[in-house]
């Protein structure tokens, strides 16, 4: 009899450890989850502004100068344009 | 003393009264009940209230914000996106600064000292000290560490592409909430919800357990526009040049797609920078193309002559006698300025005749006419669900007088937008049918729209507008090489107080190429004052470069040998106002 409630008290004394452990592991994964979020938002963020420097350097009017004035680009004449016909190509 | 064994005390021996054995267990029966009632009594019927205030002690609310969405255009630029800033602001009462901190922070917030001791000296409990600052200058704000001193996350819309999109984009508030274009046409779309959830957090403040959440948040949705980029900037860069050649007060440029009915590009001018709108004027703010109308004048003289061919009354040869140059109606009477004498139909609006138009539309009832404008789109609102919308002026056919109809064969006494015109030019760029436009792109373009004219009449007219750009026509200047155009000028006096006035609305709406049109651009040029003001010599060159620009853009391939037929320096033949 006593054996078998030393058992028991030593299953239940298991069983109440692995529930702590668990609870404890699952607050560190919640909070690793927690700071992966904050990275998602804060690339996102990031994405956002370098899509914005992206547009802004991008954009058509610098291009344009840039072309015209440093590269000395300017658009073709009609007679330099050549069309080739899709299909032969 | 002597002592004596617990086992031997006499007291022992002693007979106790038995009620008072009775009594002792009734008083312990009786606190037991009590306990039983009070654990009843915190545990069922109080236990909410207690869980409240237990669980307050250790969970928090924390709030979620949500980003409004993007606004791309067709090919996924970006066009208008919302990054966080900060905004820093005061309990004027907690902030009790030394001279030294409010210097710090002036530098930091580059703002005057003074202003910044004046908006804490407020008898107010919150005021905002600067709004939508970058987060890394918040960052050292914050590590000055100043009593009463908070920050807001905020978001800050910004626009790349500046006014180039001005009028198309609209803007957002210091809410983020839009206020004008697409931007307030959208808004729901585009609005994000915050929302909130339920934490516990730990001693050091880290969240350990996700308890609920309460309002998951609404992203704001990315919005995708019909706008191509490249072809905007087109727009908008010809459009200005020209507008600064020829000192006009403002202009307008609206690109369609003729299978689709999508928005390419729609740019307006004068303009402004949405990414600093300090010093604006309510000129800049007008979004001309969809807000403003105007008077046609001869781009109308088309549909005339394509309800004249639907009618059955003339075919395009049908001779029309223009001589001598002036039509009397009435008491009033119609001139063309350069008298060009018998006419074809088709040369009626090559030449853009006024008499011979105005002939056309008179052998035609008001009430046909009034139901052909109507069904072409003009006198109602596009509903696009653009904010500002209008309609123009198409009066009831019923009170038209003769004159009136007339005049409204070479579109004055009608006011129109210039995107309802582009609009209206699908049915010859199509065959005859009006398909729906879309500010948004379409992924799957409709087939068939709502049928105005036949096909057959709609091909006769795209062939007459071919020969207006032709030699003989009124806008050579509008060819393009390597492509077949088809257009037709517009030049109308401006009304000023219910008279025409000596000031002038230059237009030209056109499609190419003209043996399967794919765009339809429509220009307008208002108040054109160095010299030139005729609709061929203002806004054609306009649309030559737009649509010879974008067509080449698209990669849509010639129809025409790449020499142009006449060299553009000729001079077109005058069109009559």
């Amino acid at each position: 009899m006593a054996r078998l409630n030393l058992i028991l008290v030593l299953i239940a004394l298991a069983c109440a450890l692995s529930a702590v452990s668990a609870n404890h592991r699952s607050r560190k994964l919640f909070t690793e989850l927690e700071a992966a979020q904050k990275r998602m938002r804060d690339l996102d963020v990031e994405w956002g502004q370098l899509q914005l420097e992206q547009s802004t350097l991008a954009a058509h009017v610098r291009v344009e100068k840039s072309a015209r004035e440093k590269l000395g680009m300017k658009p073709p004449g009609p007679a330099q344009i050549i069309s080739v016909d899709a299909a032969t190509r | 003393m002597k002592s004596i064994k617990f086992s031997r005390s006499p007291l022992l021996s002693e007979r106790l009264p038995p009620w008072r054995q009775r009594l002792v267990l009734v008083v312990l029966l009786g606190a037991f009940a009590a306990l039983i009632i009070r654990s009843l009594y915190l545990q069922g019927f109080n236990s909410e209230f207690l869980g409240d205030k237990g669980r307050a002690r250790f969970e928090r609310v924390l709030d979620i914000s949500a980003t409004r969405g993007r606004i791309t255009d067709r090919h996924g630029d970006v066009l208008a996106v919302s990054t966080p800033v900060r905004s820093i602001w005061a309990i004027p009462e907690d902030a009790q600064l030394t001279p030294a901190q409010v210097r710090n922070l002036a530098i930091l917030l580059e703002m005057d000292v003074r202003e910044i001791n004046r908006k804490l000296a407020a008898e107010r409990d919150f005021v905002y000290l600067k709004r939508q600052l970058p987060p890394d200058l918040a960052d050292r704000v914050s590590a000055l560490k100043l009593p009463g001193i908070h920050q807001k996350n905020e978001y800050r819309r910004y626009y790349p592409a500046g006014e180039v999109m001005a009028h198309m984009l609209g803007f957002t508030g210091v809410e983020d909430n839009g206020q004008e274009g697409i931007e307030l046409a959208f808004n729901s779309q585009l609005a994000g919800k915050p929302g909130s959830r339920r934490v516990i957090k730990d001693r050091r403040g880290n969240v350990v357990e996700d308890v609920e959440s309460i309002h998951p948040p609404l992203e704001g949705k990315d919005i995708v526009l019909a706008l191509d980029s490249k072809l905007q900037y087109l727009a908008y860069s010809h459009l200005k040049r020209s507008l600064e050649e020829n000192r006009a007060k403002a202009g307008g440029v609206v690109i369609l797609d003729a299978r689709s009915g999508e928005i390419l590009a729609l740019a307006n001018l004068p303009t402004y920078n949405p990414n600093n709108r300090v010093k604006l004027v309510g000129a800049q703010l007008r979004n001309r193309a969809l807000t403003d109308t105007f008077e046609p004048g001869s781009t109308l003289k088309p549909f005339t002559a394509a309800l004249a061919l639907e009618s059955g009354k003339v075919r395009f040869d049908t001779p029309v006698q223009t001589a001598p140059g002036k039509l009397t109606l009435g008491t009033a009477t119609i001139h063309d300025a350069h008298p060009h004498g018998m006419l074809t139909v088709a040369q009626v609006i090559q030449k853009s005749s006024n008499v011979g138009a105005a002939k056309l539309a008179l052998s035609m009832t008001p009430e046909q006419m009034w139901t052909m404008f109507d069904g072409v789109g003009f006198g109602t609102p596009l509903k696009l669900g653009f904010p500002g919308e209008v309609g123009g002026r198409l009066r009831p056919a019923k009170t038209w007088k003769p004159i009136e109809q007339a005049t409204m064969a070479y579109g004055h006494g009608i006011s129109v937008t210039l995107i309802q015109l582009a609009r209206a030019y699908q049915a010859f760029a199509r065959d005859g049918d009006l398909v729906p436009i879309s500010l948004a792109r379409i992924d799957t373009p409709p087939l068939n729209g709502k049928q105005v004219f036949s096909a057959q009449t709609a091909r006769e007219v795209r062939a007459m507008l071919e020969m207006a750009v032709l030699p003989g026509g009124t806008a050579p200047k509008a060819q393009i090489p390597g492509y077949r155009v088809a257009g037709k000028t517009g030049t109308a006096h401006k009304l000023e107080g219910g008279a025409y006035a000596n000031k002038y609305v230059a237009s030209f709406v056109g499609f190419a190429p003209a043996s399967d049109p794919r765009l339809i651009v429509a220009v307008m040029v208002d108040e054109p004052s160095n010299g030139k003001y005729y609709g061929g010599d203002v806004a054609a060159p306009v649309f030559a470069q737009v649509m010879g620009g974008s067509l080449r853009s698209l990669g849509v391939a010639p129809d025409a040998p790449a020499k142009p037929i006449v060299m553009t320096s000729a001079e077109p033949v005058r069109e009559e106002m």
